[in-house]
């Protein structure tokens, strides 16, 4: 079959598409957008993470299908040209990049976080971050790249962070930004 | 493969009716893992997620119709106030990437035992609907899980929505993990206060070859409740009864040892949850403050 | 004094400095490429005509192979070629210490996942299909899978020369000595696994004059090389590996996967060949860390000095030799730990069964002994009333004292200052009840505590390895420095067949380049089999050995150039240096670089040996057997909820001394992510095989920590060099794996009062509740490789077969010898520290 959507802002398409591969495999293999990790395939470790209309998803758990006329962004959508995105220069600056295998998701996960909420707690970032997996860094210098891109300031808490024509966040749910208070014992959670 | 994307419920049923076979997929958090890695290769499968009537939610006769397309981050977002215990559930789901496609419907699709959101289901006393082409039915809750990862849907029938009674006292949830993240529960339980009704609820997740109710830790309770008057007195519950409660809920579980855990620990450790879970709740009916 | 005219001096024009050498943190050259998702890894490779291929693999951990049937397969469109071992055309097996492990399983399989037979199609969807239509006529037999009947008499031999495939004895001083006090325990550590996340992968291009071109994620491409040129019946120079872009390795990587595969595929279909392994086949494609059970006993005198230590380690191996042999031997030579023991008694053994093959795994069998011998100093420690640290700082090796095979540790041996550093580290408070955040508690936002039976408890260990390969072997690095002019600036090539695999090798090759040579721009070249052996990228070895190689090769770079411009500049070369792109005389500006080099070009190539080690004597253990070693110590602060037996993480600090940090920002994150290995140890990690079969095989219950799982690393890094290596520096990697489990497990007994023998320690152990009667189960699943069913949350708590049980210690568990948790809880300055 074929899939159409439109991936870091440019229509694509993919013919020939098998119905039960996943838009992992057809970012990949497909559409030369291998950014996107297979690490797991099974949506246990976060390094195929990618938007679908603005929502933070595994790419290896959508069906090619189900993103019909969809809005991608994956990593290779944030830098503009040669210029990082804050969320990426913080990372090789902080030491958060070692075999890297795990950082595009990752890159992405802090991405949707600060575009949702600026000024993370670290209990928040943890919790945010619990979908990505990393085997090289022990998570230390990530959270120093997650904390020194919110120190940059650069987003507000709503609309587009990077001013670079990502697809919009109505509709797309998320924790209360701001909130930085813990649920108490006993809450059910913000 | 065929791949299937209907436009509405009616087209999704219609479906149904004639490709029975066809594998119902939204989140994907369960069917594309088993797509993935090779186990599952159904001749058709079938998008739900571009049906707008299973993504919705409302409240109504004092309850919530749950769309069946509803994902645990809008049930954490949205829905906390009437449904607590659901809400705790899901946050304790996966990862943000998992939350924001997995489903309530889905996890009842899969009938898993380890289903998260199942215990809350159960102690509120849930009712599922579902439908086919030839109309809507609902199951109540009890009688939805007949066996492990085994439903009572027909071949032809989609889950449409979950009904709840918005919540009239406190509600809780706890679940065991190895992990303090994306891990399927060793155990887990949860717990509804009905003070109107006069009602205790409970759920048994991942002991036993479905989710279960502990119905004789439930009547105990209630009849301790009742016959001391506590739900209007709010006295403390004393240490012996909720000890019972505690015993009565292990012993309602029917766990196995496998890769996770064993039954004997899945057995006490409910036994704790149970104890732990009653006093939270009961403390938050006494004081008004969670 | 007359002297010549100087030549007149160039024009002033200030140059700037070069950043980025030694002692510095510059930014890491793949960096850029690795965030935004463009650096290609050995899964992302793609070439036009590119084809897929497929393992098929045993379902059964041990069979002998009757038939194979591939005409289904191969009739099917699409596919392009079905090879068994039959197609093998040079030596028919492989291996990095003994080549017993077959390329294709031709007569006996002996273990479940061992490779059968490959499949070569257009799409990896086919090559699945395919695979599956291969029919593998199996006689199924029983599997050997205890390693103590492994090793008893009469057991059938696995391999031709029985089930022993090594026994290293060390006898070190009196073998007669008593003691006052004697502590005994039996330990168990589980089967680790690597879990790095890029997969299995590769692509082989055949050349079309009978050679092939291989790109693959590797951890030592010279010794992959030569093992393919044995098997593919090819010249080596007819067999070109280039590394791609690796994600992670930790030694799982240094036994061929895919390698042969894939060229085998290439050469017969004639086209480029892509192998990748999803994460379930991974599991079953690389070697796992060996399981230990260990027997201790410690005698000492009643002021804590050491009498004796005594051993008896028993390693499963597995079914294929691997690196096992190399394994034992460390783990013998480091079953003592870093003390000063005047008598030592140890046999480590590592015998061969059908269970699934064990070898390198970061730690390499240091980690084992060090969670043996750190509990028995706690028990010792209690057995005597005496602090835990005081004992070992009593007991502290230091420079000069003889490990149990007779070396004395030269340079410093900072045990008991490590240990020191690490008291001094202030215990952070702990909340205050009643403001708790879920997050903080154990279990999370699974809210299964609001603070109930939380006990706090904190936990010191250390311990001590080799840093690179021991034993007489002969290791060695190469280096190319090419040094040329581009575009009117001095630039330099490094050229290494180097393995980077996340740890920064690339940056620090360039660092030393600059500092060396004195020159900002640096490119290092793809790794590749064009240049001399880099040696494996383990054993923590290649900062000392492809760094010393680079230096080595600078220094012979720079002394032509010195050469050169001493002539030029009329003054000795001694007094010339290289600095900041110029060439500097006495401190004064002589000429630029670029000028004088006037589109030259000079290129050296040199070896770095380290000195020569020794083997073990055969009967004793003694020998001079290692390079260097390399310490490091941790403190963990758990809570533990002791009603459910789940621990968080409070905080680790470490102090490790790493003899010179040639990147702080490096080593940092090397320390950090072995402290998470070292935990998922502790807490979570276990490859659970039961009659030879993986329960596990999939990151759904082969758990890792997650950013929720790991705490705050407070990280105490000493710089007290070495006098042999390159700048004085020691390996880093390893031991961050090996004393942060015990500390971490230390501290959990200190908030339960539990012995906790077995790591990874599970739930029920802290809670005490019984384990399941017996271990033997019937054969579960016959056949199906796959873990529990469903993914995430819709996962299934139940098992279709109620006989699968996790292997656990089984016997009751005293709590003596141990000190036993206060009541109050959340006291962080009560406990053992």
């Amino acid at each position: 079959m074929r899939v159409s959507c439109t991936i870091n802002g440019e229509p694509r398409h993919a013919d020939d598409v098998w119905e039960g591969e996943s838009l992992l495999y057809v970012l990949r293999e497909r559409l030369g957008l291998p950014g996107s990790k297979n690490a797991c395939e099974q949506g246990e470790c976060g390094s195929c993470s990618v938007y679908l209309d603005g929502v933070l998803v595994c790419a290896c758990l959508v069906l090619a299908g189900q993103a019909e006329g969809s809005e991608v962004v994956t990593v290779e959508g944030l830098a503009a040209g040669d210029d990082l995105h804050p969320v990426q220069e913080a990372f090789v600056e902080a030491g958060a990049v070692q075999c890297g295998f795990c950082t595009p998701g990752l890159i992405v996960a802090t991405h949707d976080l600060l575009a949702r909420n600026p000024s993370p707690t670290d209990p928040e970032i943890r919790e945010a971050l619990a979908g990505n997996l990393c085997r090289c860094t022990g998570y230390e210098k990530v959270l120093d790249a997650v904390r020194l891109a919110a120190g940059r300031g650069l987003w507000t808490a709503t609309g587009d962070p990077s001013g670079r024509g990502l697809p919009s966040r109505s509709g797309a749910p998320g924790t209360r930004g701001g909130d930085d208070a813990g649920p108490r014992a006993g809450e059910a959670g913000t | 493969m065929e791949f299937l994307q209907p436009r509405s419920l009616p087209d999704a049923l219609a479906i149904m009716a004639e490709r029975p076979d066809a594998v119902p997929i939204a989140g994907g958090t369960d069917v594309m893992v088993e797509l993935n890695f090779d186990r599952r290769r159904p001749e058709a499968i079938l998008d739900l997620t571009r049906v707008p009537e299973l993504g919705a939610w409302d409240r109504s006769d004092g309850g919530v119709r749950v769309g069946a397309g509803v994902t645990y981050t809008r049930a954490i977002a949205e829905l906390a106030g009437d449904l607590p215990g659901l809400a705790i559930a899901a946050r304790t789901v996966g990862s943000p990437q998992i939350r924001n496609r997995g489903t309530i419907g889905g996890n009842l699709g899969s009938a898993s035992p380890a289903g998260d959101c199942h215990p809350p289901l159960l102690a509120v006393g849930a009712e599922v609907e579902v439908a086919s082409a030839g109309g809507a039915r609902r199951v109540p809750i009890d009688e939805f899980f007949t066996g492990p990862k085994q439903s009572a849907l027909e071949p032809d029938e989609l889950i449409c929505a979950v009904h709840l009674p918005a919540a009239t006292g406190p509600q809780q949830f706890a679940k065991i993990g190895t992990r303090n993240a994306m891990v399927i529960a060793v155990c887990s339980f949860g717990l509804a206060l009905d003070p109107a009704g006069g009602r205790v609820g409970t759920g048994i997740g991942s002991a036993g070859p479905t989710p279960l109710r502990a119905g004789e830790a439930e009547e105990f309770l209630e009849g301790v409740l009742s016959s001391e008057d506590l739900w209007s007195s709010r006295a403390p519950l004393g240490e012996a009864a909720v000890a019972r409660f505690g015993e009565l809920v292990a012993a309602a579980a029917r766990p196995i040892d496998d890769v996770r855990g064993t039954a004997a620990y899945r057995s006490h450790a409910l036994g704790v949850l149970a104890r732990r879970t009653l006093g939270w709740a009961w403390d938050e009916h006494r004081t008004g403050r969670s | 004094m007359s002297a010549p005219a100087a030549p007149a001096r160039q024009p002033f024009a200030p140059t700037a400095p070069v950043t980025g050498g030694i002692g510095e943190s510059p930014r890491r050259p793949d960096g850029t490429l690795k965030v935004k998702g463009e650096f290609a890894y050995s899964s992302d490779l793609w070439a036009e005509g590119m084809l897929w291929g497929a393992t098929v693999r045993s379902p059964h951990p041990r069979a002998r192979i009757r038939a194979i049937e591939t005409a289904d397969a191969l009739t099917m469109p699409g596919v392009l070629a079905v090879l068994t071992s039959d197609d093998v055309p040079g030596r028919k097996t492989y291996g990095l210490e003994i080549p017993d492990q077959p390329v294709l399983a031709w007569e006996d399989v002996r273990y479940q996942g061992e490779p059968v037979a490959l499949v070569a199609a257009d799409h990896p969807e086919t090559a699945r299909r395919a695979a599956a239509l291969v029919a593998v006529d199996y006689e199924v037999l029983d599997p050997l899978v205890d390693p103590e009947a492994a090793m008893a008499p009469g057991a059938p031999p696995l391999h031709p020369k029985g089930n022993v495939l090594r026994h290293i004895r060390i006898r070190h001083g009196d073998q007669d000595a008593t003691a006052e006090v004697v502590v005994t325990g039996d330990y168990e550590v589980g089967m680790q696994d690597q879990a790095f996340l890029g997969p299995e992968s590769g692509l082989a291009v055949p050349d079309g004059q009978g050679g092939v071109d291989l790109y693959v994620s590797t951890q030592w491409l010279h010794v992959d090389r030569d093992q393919l040129a044995a098997s593919l019946d090819l010249p080596p120079e007819q067999v070109r590996i280039t590394l791609a872009g690796v994600g992670g390795a930790f030694g799982a990587r240094e036994d061929l996967s895919m390698q042969i595969h894939a060229c085998l595929l290439a050469l017969r279909t004639g086209r480029p060949v892509k192998i990748l392994y999803s994460r379930e086949e991974s599991f079953f494609g690389h070697v796992h860390r060996h399981p230990a059970r260990l027997r201790y006993e410690h005698g000492a005198a009643r002021d804590g000095r050491l009498v004796y230590v005594k051993a008896r380690i028993l390693l499963d191996g597995g079914a294929y030799a691997s690196s096992s042999t190399a394994v034992c031997s460390n783990a013998a030579c480091f079953a003592v730990g870093p003390y000063d023991v005047p008598g030592a008694t140890i046999d480590c053994a590592v015998v061969y069964t059908d269970n699934p093959p064990c070898g390198a795994m970061r730690g390499f069998g240091a980690v084992q002994t060090c969670f043996a011998y750190e509990a028995q100093m706690d028990r010792l420690a209690a057995e005597l009333g005496m602090d835990p640290v005081e004992l070992r700082l009593r007991n502290a090796m230091g420079t000069g004292t003889r490990v149990p095979t007779g070396q004395a540790v030269e340079g410093a041996a900072p045990v008991a200052e490590l240990l020191r550093r690490l008291q001094a580290v202030p215990l952070s408070e702990a909340p205050p009840a009643g403001a708790l955040d879920l997050r903080e508690l154990p279990g999370g936002v699974s809210n299964v505590t609001h603070g109930e039976g939380v006990r706090r408890g904190v936990g010191y260990a250390v311990g001590f390895k080799n840093i690179g390969y021991s034993e007489g072997f002969d290791d060695y690095s190469t280096a190319r420095i090419r040094l040329s002019v581009v575009a009117g600036e001095p630039q330099v090539e490094v050229h290494t067949a180097a393995a980077e695999v996340g740890q920064g090798l690339v940056t620090l090759q360039a660092q030393i380049a600059r500092t060396e040579l004195g020159v900002e721009r640096v490119v290092v070249l793809p790794a590749d089999t064009q240049v001399g052996s880099a040696g494996s990228s383990s054993a923590s070895r290649q900062s000392w050995m492809t760094g010393g190689a680079v230096k080595a090769a600078c220094e012979a770079v720079r002394a032509r150039v010195l050469e050169r411009a001493a002539a030029k500049l009329g003054s000795p070369a001694a007094s010339l240096s290289l600095r900041d792109g110029e060439v500097v005389a006495d401190g004064d500006r002589g000429m630029a670089l670029a000028d004088l080099l006037a589109g030259e070009v000079v290129e050296e190539t040199r070896e770095y040996h380290h000195r020569q080690t020794q083997a073990l004597d055969p009967e004793t253990g003694q020998g001079e057997a290692h390079v260097a070693f390399a310490f490091a110590a941790h403190r963990a602060v758990v809570d533990v909820d002791t009603e459910l037996g789940l621990v968080k993480m409070v905080d680790i600090a470490t102090t490790q001394d790493v003899g010179k940090a040639i990147n702080p920002q490096a080593v940092e994150g090397q320390i950090e992510g072995g402290i998470a290995q070292g935990l998922g140890l502790a807490l979570m990690e276990e490859i659970q095989v039961v009659d030879g079969e993986v329960r596990n095989p999939s990151f759904t219950d082969y758990l890792i920590p997650t950013v929720l799982d790991m705490p705050p690393v407070r990280l105490d890094v000493l710089e007290l060099g070495h006098p042999d290596s390159p700048y004085g520096l020691r390996g880093i990697g390893e031991p961050p794996t090996i004393s942060s489990t015990p500390a971490i497990v230390a501290a959990i007994r200190a908030a339960t009062g539990r012995p906790l023998t077995r790591v990874p320690v599970r739930p029920e152990h802290i809670v005490g509740v019984p384990a399941p009667e017996s271990r033997d189960r019937p054969a579960a699943g016959a056949g199906r490789a796959g873990p529990p069913e469903g993914g995430d949350e819709g996962g299934d708590g139940s098992d279709p077969d109620p006989g699968s049980a996790v292997s656990e210690p089984g016997r009751p568990d005293p709590a003596r010898g141990f000190p036993t948790a206060t009541q109050a809880p959340l006291d962080p300055d009560r406990d053992g520290g």
